[in-house]
């Protein structure tokens, strides 16, 4: 359902004059995914991140609602070619994943732990927004410093808008990603008794996390913008996606078992 | 039956001393159309006068007259021996007047193709003409049909987007870089006629605090003043480079005047915010290594007219989608004014009532059918006879020849009162 509409919403977006039409399907289809996340979360008692399926289903969510806050502040639409086709194949990827319900363990019964996923999810989906962002910006750049207006001239917006709106989008990202870690620190203290047990996430987490304070800080004294900040953003995603993915397949840890398939 | 004629020059057939000559003030050419007015020759008339061109388009009876009658008016409104300005005059009737007219307002015809000016003064001149009663059903009609075509044209192609000026297609680079204009600082370095056009159009798009830097800082200051900013000396630049966010360099300096080293040195002290030179100096007076810099952007006299001959380009194909939507008005114009003569109005009218009657007599005969074969003959018969009579009157006055200039009016009167027209488009 979501990954129809967000599709037929991507195709609408690439024109200009349906992009309203595709913005409110992208609507729609945000809120029906709420329903049925609403749904699972009401059926089994949890929230539902207890598989890969589930956890990406939520990830697809969270950057879909995150881009409709941001396209109602910023009116950035373009972006939507790149956030739409995203939360499409995010949600493709889903319906092939098996959703076999997994054990719930009571440790998973924890208002900390809800708020430290939807905290980094929605931190993460910034983060992935911002590197799209970064995207365009390199690309509207590179057009105007070489001097070769192409096709995505006409259609980018200005450089400036789209700094700021990346900005926005690293400081959102930040500020929850920060907000998720607090939370996560509480909530393994309470389970294990200990805020940090080095695990593999935890550490790229951390990684993560300084990796984006120090772009923050960077732009804000010595002025790190413009290209600099959107091939940071890039790369940070980058190692954003290897903390997601990478460390629960290839490292083992305590966060593992979200991400079973 | 009346023609549409449209005699006039355009800078494409007279040089700018003659159009000077010819163009007419808004009070001139109030006087010239009820001058023209007078004139037996001429029923309507709407006098268009820009800086490019003279059109005068009006109706008549007898072109040769009309025309002979417009050439001495000139001469005499504008004391310009006809043969001085008889070579430059064209002369159109017909569908070419009618095409002429919507290719002008259209802007196919302008020296700048896609320029918007020329529809407003086209709206101008047409109030111009109403104000003066000198407009009537036919060019009414033509004019609506013309500002509808015009509009369209500008609509549904692309005949007047991208800049094609230098200063212009600078101003639309700032807006990619910056986003909004508003409140950005401008450093003019130099002067000249390009550049402070340029600035000219940073003003209007809310640009703030001009900076104005010249060699001899008298001059300078004057054009501070005209700008309402403020003047520094030439060795103040590397200073400025520090709060300003467009340069536009202008000098007639031999050597570079802004150097790399001197705005690498400011961006980190900017922050890295965006700097956006226009260089439209020749020789260049920005260092062109300074497009190397992250967050600087240079544009030279060279590249602004790349983009601006690649506009240019744009436009012109978008004008033949232009042309082809012109050639279906002229054709839907035609249809119209074909009916707006005598014979097919008597014809329509004609049809009309005797529909009405024979409808009307098939609906009654159905429930006597008792009536025998001669009865509805008589009835049928009588039926005719009525609306022979009825028209009769209303024909004779519509064939009549008595009234040259009102007769469009009497005809469009016909076709309103008993609703001939039925197509809604207007």
């Amino acid at each position: 359902m979501m990954s129809t509409a967000g599709y037929v919403a991507y195709l609408f977006i690439q024109k200009d004059s349906l992009q309203r039409a595709a913005f409110y399907l992208l609507v729609i289809s945000f809120l029906c995914h709420s329903a049925t996340i609403g749904y699972a979360f009401v059926k089994s008692g949890h929230f539902p991140v207890r598989n890969l399926h589930e956890t990406l289903s939520i990830v697809g969510w969270t950057l879909t609602g995150v881009f409709l806050l941001f396209q109602y502040k910023y009116h950035l639409k373009i972006l939507g070619v790149y956030a739409a086709p995203l939360a499409t194949l995010i949600m493709v990827v889903v319906s092939y994943l098996p959703n076999e319900p997994v054990q719930a363990r009571a440790i998973f019964n924890s208002i900390w732990l809800v708020f430290h996923v939807i905290a980094i999810f929605i931190g993460e989906a910034s983060f992935a927004l911002a590197c799209g962002v970064g995207f365009l910006y390199l690309l509207q750049e590179n057009a105007i410093k070489s001097k070769q207006r192409g096709f995505f001239f006409k259609r980018l917006p200005s450089l400036e808008l789209l700094d700021t709106t990346g900005y926005a989008f690293i400081i959102a990202g930040f500020t929850m990603l920060t907000i998720g870690l607090i939370s996560g620190f509480v909530y393994a203290k309470s389970v294990w008794g200990r805020f940090w047990s080095w695990d593999p996430k935890e550490v790229w987490s951390g990684i993560t996390w300084l990796l984006y304070a120090a772009l923050l800080h960077q732009r804000l004294t010595v002025g790190w913008r413009g290209r600099k900040a959107a091939i940071m953003a890039i790369i940070g995603f980058a190692v954003l996606l290897f903390t997601f993915f990478g460390v629960n397949f290839i490292l083992k840890g305590h966060h593992g078992e979200f991400t079973k398939l | 039956m009346l023609e549409i004629v449209l005699l006039g020059l355009n800078h494409k057939t007279a040089p700018v001393e003659l159009r000077e000559c010819i163009a007419f003030s808004q009070e001139e050419a109030d006087k010239a159309l009820k001058t023209f007015q007078e004139s037996p020759a001429i029923g309507e008339v709407v006098l268009i006068s820009t800086c490019n061109r003279v059109e005068i388009l009006l109706t008549t009876d007898n072109k040769p007259n009309a025309v002979d009658t417009v050439k001495m008016l000139l001469h005499g409104f504008k004391n310009i021996p006809t043969a001085e300005f008889e070579k430059a005059l064209y002369i159109h009737d017909g569908d070419d007047a009618v095409r002429h007219i919507f290719r002008v307002a259209s802007s196919l015809d302008s020296m700048v193709v896609g320029e918007p000016q020329i529809l407003g003064q086209i709206k101008e001149a047409y109030k111009a003409a109403t104000v003066n009663k000198t407009s009537g059903v036919l060019l009414n009609k033509l004019l609506h049909r013309t500002f509808f075509t015009a509009k369209r044209v500008r609509s549904e192609t692309g005949i007047g987007d991208h800049a094609v000026s230098i200063s212009y297609a600078a101003i639309e680079l700032g807006r990619k870089i910056f986003g909004s204009l508003e409140g950005k600082k401008v450093l003019l370095v130099g002067a000249g006629e390009m550049a402070e056009l340029a600035v000219e159009h940073l003003i209007r798009n809310k640009a703030k605090n001009i900076i104005v830097a010249n060699r001899t800082f008298e001059r300078g200051v004057k054009l501070a003043k005209r700008f309402d900013g403020k003047a520094v000396r030439f060795e103040e630049i590397p200073d400025c480079l520090q709060i300003v966010d467009i340069i536009i360099g202008s000098t007639g300096s031999p050597d570079l005047v802004v150097r790399r080293n001197q705005v690498k040195k400011v961006m980190r002290i900017r922050k890295n915010r965006p700097l956006f030179f226009i260089d439209i100096a020749v020789p260049r007076d920005i260092d062109p290594e300074i497009n190397k810099l992250h967050n600087a952007y240079i544009y030279d006299i060279d590249d602004l007219k790349d983009i601006v001959d690649e506009n240019i380009e744009n436009r012109q194909q978008e004008a033949m989608k232009g042309e082809r939507i012109v050639d279906e008005a002229v054709i839907r114009f035609r249809a119209w004014y074909d009916n707006m003569d005598v014979v097919p109005t008597i014809v329509a009218l004609r049809n009309k009532v005797d529909n009405i009657a024979k409808s009307e007599i098939n609906k009654t005969l159905r429930s006597l059918e008792h009536l025998s074969d001669d009865d509805l003959q008589a009835i049928r018969k009588m039926a005719n006879a009525m609306t022979k009579k009825i028209l009769h009157d209303p024909t004779l006055l519509l064939k009549s020849n008595g009234f040259h200039r009102s007769k469009s009016i009497y005809i469009d009167l016909t076709r309103k009162l008993f609703k001939l027209d039925n197509n809604t488009e207007e």
